[in-house]
């Protein structure tokens, strides 16, 4: 077994591991960390596959910018609310029954897929370099990379008019 | 085992977890971050796909959930925020009144 399919297992792993640790954990601070470990295999995944620009998103954009939101918004909230000790609601068969059936429904569907890649034409991944990722990035899907600044101005202008109503409504 | 088809059970595994995380937890912040996590098991199924084929488009749609991702987080973080300040807790069986 080469060294990069031992990574792959092991990245594999601690993804899984780091789900199903959100699970069980109390605190929400500790089912953060464990989703941010999981990430973390993830992008580490994503550059052992060569997509290398996907991989620094991941960790740019998934882990700096959306989890480190969501732990201070865990460190702002939770001072006196006491209700996470209470782990699980009423839905906690049905929920992993439904989860297991759903996985074995994907699972036989992956199954049946045709057999090992046709060897891809670039092992490397020579297309997911930064270099031509970028360039054919910018000439072919311009028009949705704009429109992205779009939809986060719409967010921005979204969240805000969200805080503001709510402030108005209560005094 | 094939190396796609490993990752590919890791996404259904990922997506299947965040989908019984969202069902039986209760904190609404907890829900979020395992919806976060079914995001990831699709996005690791595209890369997949993608890779496999060597078409960028994959590559191309995972950029933009990553961009969909954080402006659905800045929407959902501020109307936790509200909810919590109405009624004190996070717990979401406190708002079974707006199941209508």
């Amino acid at each position: 077994m080469s060294l990069q399919t031992l990574l792959l297992y092991l990245f594999s792993g601690g993804a899984l591991f780091g789900g199903l640790l959100m699970l069980v954990a109390q605190h929400p601070m500790r089912v953060a960390l464990a989703l941010i470990s999981s990430m973390l295999c993830l992008a580490g995944i994503y550059a052992m596959l060569g997509v290398h620009v996907i991989a620094v998103f991941q960790v740019l954009i998934y882990v700096g910018a959306v989890m480190v939101f969501m732990v201070y918004v865990i460190m702002l909230l939770d001072v006196r609310d006491p209700s996470f000790l209470r782990r699980y609601s009423h839905a906690l068969t049905p929920g992993v029954v439904a989860g297991v059936l759903l996985a074995i429904a994907l699972g036989m569907a992956v199954s049946q897929l045709p057999g090992p890649a046709p060897a891809s034409q670039d092992p490397e991944g020579a297309a997911f370099l930064i270099r031509p990722f970028s360039v054919e990035f910018l000439k072919t899907y311009w028009l949705h990379f704009e429109l992205t600044s779009v939809l986060l101005v719409a967010a921005v202008v979204a969240a805000i008019a969200v805080i503001k109503g709510g402030r108005r409504k209560d005094g | 085992m094939d190396k796609s088809q490993l990752l590919l059970w890791v996404g259904i595994g990922l997506f299947a977890i965040g989908l019984v995380g969202v069902m039986i937890r209760r904190n609404a912040l907890v829900m979020l971050m395992c919806m976060e996590l079914m995001l990831n098991g699709v996005i690791l199924s595209l890369v997949t796909f993608s890779q496999r084929t060597a078409t960028l488009s994959g590559a191309v749609l995972v950029f933009l959930i990553f961009v969909v991702a954080a402006a659905e987080i800045a929407i959902a973080i501020p109307i936790v925020l509200l909810l919590s300040r109405q009624r004190r807790t996070l717990d979401v069986e406190a708002y079974s009144s707006l199941k209508g």
